[in-house]
């Protein structure tokens, strides 16, 4: 639990210093299956906290409960040192803890700059006068994602016409002007190609240096590393270990999340196939 | 951090390709074309339509193009657009209402009944048949909302009941199929003023429904492009669950837009009893579909999500216009249905293509 490199976005990183968001060994379960259980980590600001595993390691459970969606059973999360229990994802989306889901709750149809204030229009007029602001609505959109490094060519185009990179990287603008502090990316990289995964690391990237608390989650090592500060492994609803950069390097978590031993024996198994 | 501040390298993924360039990168050409911006206005195929068949008529009836005859054929219009108004709106919200033909006898079978069976005065009336059309929307949005099924199952329901009713109500107050008389009761002249009276402009008595068509398109068109509640509208038609996502009151929004159906019924439904003074059991059957297809063919996606007020308006133009210049050129009339076929099924494969350009990544 050590920082081993020194934090530009938090102040300090010494042992007093209450971090963003702390799980403190959260468990959850569905029925009689253990979804997750006894899992921790911290997420600073200014710092990229990678949630690796998997399929079916509990990551989408640890999102949910970080995110809302669920409760968990035992064990809790603190904010700045206090603790704090989330409802519904409202409560946690007021508290600063904004996710971006797979499927981006973007509608494609609408022009950007309606969908990047869905849900929280500004409104200008009086009265019955009272109207959607667009005109702000629009150069804010411009803006913002200009801040992002994203230089979309209009913002009245339709979502439906940007590429999966731009579109994640137009989610997470939106979540970052919305006034998020801890930013969830539930694997925003996952179903992109090699190029379009490294522009939406980039905006990772940025988020991190507007000094927001990232979890990203993913099942590529190869895609956490460079931006992660800190990597929590997961596999079969288990902590395999939450490390700070430096702790571990790139082979080790993937030998980790494939499991080694499966690897070596997976290999071997297909150097034969005829047997 | 200070190691990782150059991201966005795909190191060892896949040896092939370069990584990408630090710095964004922006190959990306601006040439937004202005016919680009206009093909995917849902309006444009609408008021070409209806530009052509202006033409057409006018080029081969005088009548069609006489004063007289324009005020003609915007009578029809103007009633069949305020309905597709609002279900224009619906739709782009992600619903059908199957209903709304029926609930405009539904409404005028009210007033009537309330008048000349009830003996109250025709404003009375009028306001009880607005509260039943409010409730009839009510329930067809919250059965919709909480049920999740499609609005096509629970409108039809609520169809045939509707249908049921008013022709059973009515002959169980009345002994026939008809109501009538209203105009022998207190509040009836002002009420005519209102919504049957005639307007002269240049001459010509326009009927007053087709005012209140226009005002009711600038409106809807000003709600749904300049307002929280019509961004609403087209993010719960384009994707529920997400909007729901991102703190979009769906089911409100649902609710709210069946309730305007009824409501635009219910002022149609007026317009017939005050301007003929007596209803037939069976009016309005049948008409929803019209409603529906002026929609489609003002550029309203059967998908939800897309759509505008003005093209559902322009649709009922072509209605009211084609209607009514077939009568002109002595045609006959079984040929409007086959027009109308074919207007729908052209403005259907228009608008699949503008959306699959809409939707389409342009990476």
């Amino acid at each position: 639990m050590t920082d081993t490199l020194p934090t530009p976005g938090a102040a300090a990183a010494g042992a007093g210093d209450a971090p963003l968001l702390e799980v403190r060994s959260v468990g959850k379960t569905f029925g009689s299956v253990i979804s997750l259980q006894d899992v921790s980590t911290v997420v600073r600001a200014g710092q990229v906290t990678c949630v690796l595993g998997d399929n079916g390691a509990g990551k989408s459970t640890f999102i949910k409960i970080l995110s809302g969606v669920h409760q968990p059973d035992s064990g809790s999360l603190a904010m700045n040192g206090q603790q704090v229990t989330f409802g519904s994802p409202r409560q946690a989306l007021d508290a600063g803890i904004a996710t971006v889901f797979q499927d981006l709750a973007m509608i494609p149809l609408m022009a950007i700059w309606r969908n990047f204030f869905l849900g929280s229009e500004p409104t200008t007029g009086w009265g019955p006068f009272r109207r959607f602001d667009s005109a702000t609505a629009k150069e804010v959109t411009r803006r913002e994602l200009g801040a992002m490094g994203i230089d979309i060519r209009d913002p009245d185009q339709p979502v439906g016409t940007l590429s999966g990179g731009e579109r994640q990287s137009v989610a997470i603008a939106r979540a970052v002007y919305h006034g998020a502090k801890v930013l969830i990316l539930d694997e925003p990289t996952s179903a992109l190609g090699v190029k379009q995964a490294g522009v939406v690391l980039r905006y990772i990237a940025q988020a991190r240096d507007r000094g927001l608390g990232v979890v990203f989650i993913t099942h590529n090592p190869h895609h956490a590393f460079p931006v992660g500060d800190r990597f929590l492994l997961l596999k079969r609803g288990r902590s395999l270990g939450d490390f700070a950069k430096g702790e571990v390097t790139r082979d080790e978590i993937t030998s980790m999340m494939a499991g080694g031993a499966e690897l070596d024996e997976l290999a071997h198994e297909l150097e034969r196939p005829g047997d | 951090m200070s190691t990782s501040t150059t991201t966005a390298a795909e190191p060892g993924a896949a040896p092939s390709p370069p990584p990408g360039p630090a710095g964004a990168g922006d190959e990306r050409v601006a040439r937004v074309g202005v016919l680009r911006k206009l093909l995917v206005k849902p309006e444009l195929g609408a008021l070409i339509g209806a530009l052509v068949i202006l033409v057409f008529f006018a080029a081969q009836s005088s009548t069609f193009r006489d004063i007289s005859g324009v005020a003609n054929w915007l009578d029809p219009a103007s009633t069949i657009g305020i309905m597709a108004i609002a279900v224009a709106l619906l739709m782009i919200g992600g619903h059908f209402d199957l209903s709304a033909g029926v609930m405009t006898g539904t409404t005028a079978l009210t007033v009537g009944i309330c008048t000349t069976q009830l003996d109250m005065t025709v404003w009375a009336a009028i306001a009880v048949s607005l509260a039943i059309a409010l409730s009839i929307g009510f329930l067809n949005g919250f059965l919709v909302v909480r049920t999740k099924l499609p609005s096509f199952i629970i409108t039809l329901g609520s169809f045939l009941m509707l249908q049921g009713l008013n022709l059973g109500l009515t002959k169980a107050f009345t002994g026939t199929v008809t109501v009538g008389g209203i105009d022998d009761y207190d509040g009836y002249d002002s009420a005519r003023a209102v919504f049957a009276s005639t307007v002269t402009i240049a001459g010509q008595q326009f009927r007053i429904a087709i005012l209140w068509w226009v005002l009711f398109t600038v409106l809807a068109s000003y709600v749904l492009l300049r307002t929280r509640f019509g961004n609403w509208v087209f993010a719960t038609g384009g994707d529920e669950v997400a909007s729901r996502n991102v703190g979009v009151p769906a089911a409100r929004t649902t609710i709210t837009l069946f309730m305007t159906t009824a409501a635009a019924a219910w002022f149609v439904g007026t317009v017939y009893a005050v301007r003929t003074t007596s209803v037939q059991a069976n009016i309005g059957i049948g008409q929803e579909l019209i409603y529906i297809v002026a929609a489609v063919i003002g550029g309203c996606l059967l998908t939800g999500g897309f759509g505008s007020a003005v093209g559902a308006s322009l649709g009922a133009l072509i209605f009211g216009m084609t209607q009514q210049g077939i009568t002109y050129l002595g045609w006959d009339t079984d040929w409007f249905y086959f027009f109308l076929g074919a207007m729908l099924l052209l403005a259907v494969l228009t608008n699949q293509v503008v959306r699959r350009y809409a939707e389409s990544a342009r990476a």
